[in-house]
């Protein structure tokens, strides 16, 4: 079968299925990447979101399904199509006896044409690390020296598998900086993440995955949308309150246990919160806590697959 | 930024790695010179020790000047310090006896009274069961005799025969060298690919345009930056300290060290094709390199394992090596004679090479 080519789509990919021994990793997903967008794989861990990527990065031979990327594929010239990839792999290790300077002198090697290392260098602020080791470099810097290598080529895709699982908050900051940059010059990025509030912050469009397949796919704001409530309201009351009660007062469409409490998605916390509040008065019951934030891309996947993005943390 | 090609990055890079890591210096440089001094001096060939002769004085004290010393007994001991083999000394008649007695000399000389001629002979008390002794009173009769105006009827000429190249260290030298590019040829390729390919450096190597025939060019074009390094230190170390000669070609012992060293990147780069962990890859090295070490002729001969092993260990690749380094060094050998076993490495690593690239694992 061949896949319409279209400029406009920087990867593609339909009926992806991978599986390892009796493990299905990925089972039967597409997607579908504009060029110039930042597109997100959202997920727990596990749901196949490496797999994929990995597929799409030409480094996994999917078991069915294929692959376009840049209007060709892995089958026909690997290297010139490597050419044009930049690929940071989930926790990537580089060489640690070489510095900064020379890791990244080397990966520029490779690529017939590229940007100049010490251009690298100084818009990831990796100066003052110029001719340190890799392996004296803190965590956010090797994250940021795996975006170098990855940046040095010049690539018109970016490939990013879990950028900034690990990292402190300042080195995410950080780090979601240089994609926008990235972006920003009108590359495309492909990244997985297990954390929604990077998916909203950076993508324009999420797939959210789970056992191998998307489950949701549109913009953050979108995704959001479609749980039909602006809000969330978690609480503890003692006893609790029966389901069907709290799903009967304004607004409420959703209600999920998330650890010692409830969420409930509402439509308008004004309306929701003062009702919720008589009902518990109501019942004789006693609120042990109570919370709103505004609804996320994390509630849409409890609402989903009433599961939560990073079980148990 | 200067960049340069691939090929030279990769090999810069590799070889930066290894001299960055100071365990690899010390294996690499440093155990084959501290090998070849400690079993060189331990098993070094000494001068032929001198026998102790005791020269009976009449005085009844020791001499304590020359003047004071017996005449006679000066003279002889004068003349037996001439011959290479005794080391006389002038002692008391009594303390003479005791020595002898105690075996701390093996011949004891009492000079006679040439004014009383044949009445007061020069007399030679030693114990003909020791072979040392025999030796001793035979030397020292010639020695003194000589001294006495004695003339060689016949005339004799000694020529020492004191062969270099027939040392243990001759021997040990050339063994140490194939042990060396056996270890640095095998550890250095396995340690580093797998080492690569466990901390998934390889699999991020491999998602760029890189060539893989570069990666591993580099990993072999590294090993051999070093193997000149390497030949010069342990061959010049063998010369300066222990007068180990090249005694043939030059050349061919680079060449062969050339052959060898290729072999044994094939035996590296083919236990690294598959192993993912780096303690794999130190079971298949240790299991593949200990039976040469023990076998293939390093620290002794492989003639001594009975004839039913030889088959076995003369298709060793380091045996190969190191009987064609031998050959070179010990018996000035040329290309013809060290022509099989250079065909046995050559074979050993153009099948290892052949079998690593076809299962080795990218990813």
């Amino acid at each position: 079968m061949d896949l319409a080519t279209s400029h406009e789509t920087a990867v593609r990919c339909r009926g992806l299925v991978k599986r390892f021994d009796d493990v299905t990793a990925v089972a039967g997903l597409d997607l579908e990447v504009r060029r110039g967008e930042c597109f997100g794989l959202l997920g727990p861990n596990g749901a196949g979101k490496t797999t994929t990527i990995e597929i799409l990065e030409g480094l996994t031979t999917p078991d069915a399904g294929e692959v376009e990327l840049l209007g060709t594929n892995w089958a026909d010239e690997p290297r010139r199509l490597r050419e044009r990839l930049g690929i940071s792999l989930q926790e990537t290790q580089l060489n640690e006896k070489l510095t900064v300077e020379e890791t990244l002198r080397l990966f520029r090697s490779f690529y017939a044409q590229g940007r100049d290392p010490d251009r690298v260098i100084a818009d990831l602020s990796l100066e003052e690390k110029r001719k340190a080791r890799v392996g004296k470099l803190s965590g956010g810097q090797k994250q940021r020296l795996a975006v170098a290598c990855a940046l040095v080529g010049d690539p018109e895709v970016l490939f990013l598998d879990e950028p900034t699982t690990g990292l402190d908050p300042q080195s995410r900051l950080e780090l979601w900086g240089l994609v926008t940059a990235f972006r920003a010059e009108g590359g495309t990025v492909v990244l997985t993440t297990h954390y929604m509030d990077e998916a909203e912050r950076l993508c324009d469009r999420v797939a959210i995955v789970d056992h191998g397949r998307v489950i949701a796919l549109g913009t953050p704001a979108e995704l959001i949308a479609s749980l039909h409530a602006a809000d969330v309201i978690e609480f503890a009351a003692e006893p609790e309150l029966p389901e069907a009660e709290l799903l009967a007062l304004p607004g409420a469409t959703e209600v999920h246990r998330r650890g010692p409490n409830l969420a409930l998605s509402v439509g308008a916390l004004s309306q929701a919160v003062p009702a919720l509040l008589a009902a518990v008065d109501q019942a004789g019951a006693k609120l042990v806590n109570l919370s709103t934030h505004r609804a996320t891309l994390e509630d849409l996947f409890v609402a989903l697959t009433g599961r939560e993005l990073r079980e148990g943390q | 930024m200067r960049v340069r090609p691939p090929l030279v990055e990769l090999t810069l890079a590799r070889a930066k790695e290894f001299v960055r890591e100071p365990e690899a210096i010390f294996w690499v440089f440093a155990v084959p010179i501290v090998f070849s001094i400690v079993l060189g001096f331990a098993f070094r060939s000494k001068p032929p020790d001198r026998i102790p002769v005791a020269v009976a004085t009449r005085a009844a004290t020791a001499p304590a000047s020359p003047a004071s010393a017996d005449l006679a007994a000066a003279r002889a001991v004068a003349a037996l310090a001439r011959s290479p083999f005794l080391a006389p000394r002038a002692l008391p008649a009594s303390a003479a006896r005791e020595a002898l007695r105690t075996g701390k000399v093996s011949l004891l000389v009492e000079p006679g009274d040439p004014s009383l001629g044949s009445a007061a002979p020069l007399t030679f008390r030693f114990d003909p069961t020791q072979p040392e002794a025999r030796i001793a009173r035979l030397e020292a009769e010639d020695a003194l005799e000589r001294a006495a105006g004695r003339s060689d009827v016949v005339p004799v000429r000694s020529v020492e025969v004191r062969e270099k190249g027939a040392r243990y260290i001759d021997f040990l030298i050339p063994g140490l060298l194939g042990m060396n590019l056996m270890g640095t040829g095998i550890w250095s390729l396995a340690f580093s690919i797998t080492n690569a390919r466990s901390r998934r450096v390889l699999k991020r190597l491999v998602a760029t345009p890189m060539r893989r025939s570069d990666f591993l060019l580099a990993q072999i074009f590294a090993r051999l930056m070093f193997l000149v390094v390497e030949v010069t230190l342990l061959v010049g170390f063998g010369w300066l300290a222990f007068g180990v000669a090249v005694r043939g070609s030059i050349l061919l012992l680079l060449a062969t060290c050339f052959l060898g060293a290729m072999c044994f990147c094939g035996l590296g780069l083919l236990i690294a094709s598959r192993v993912t962990t780096l303690e794999g890859a130190s079971g298949l090295t240790n299991l593949v390199m200990l039976p040469m070490w023990l076998c293939s002729g390093v620290f002794f001969s492989s003639d001594r394992f009975p004839a039913i092993a030889q088959p076995f260990i003369q298709a060793l690749p380091l045996t190969a090596l190191n009987n064609a380094l031998r050959a070179i060094v010990n018996e000035a050998k040329g290309w013809t004679a060290v022509a099989p076993p250079l065909a046995l490495l050559a074979a050993w690593g153009i099948a290892s090479f052949a079998v690593a690239l076809r299962i080795f694992k990218w990813k």
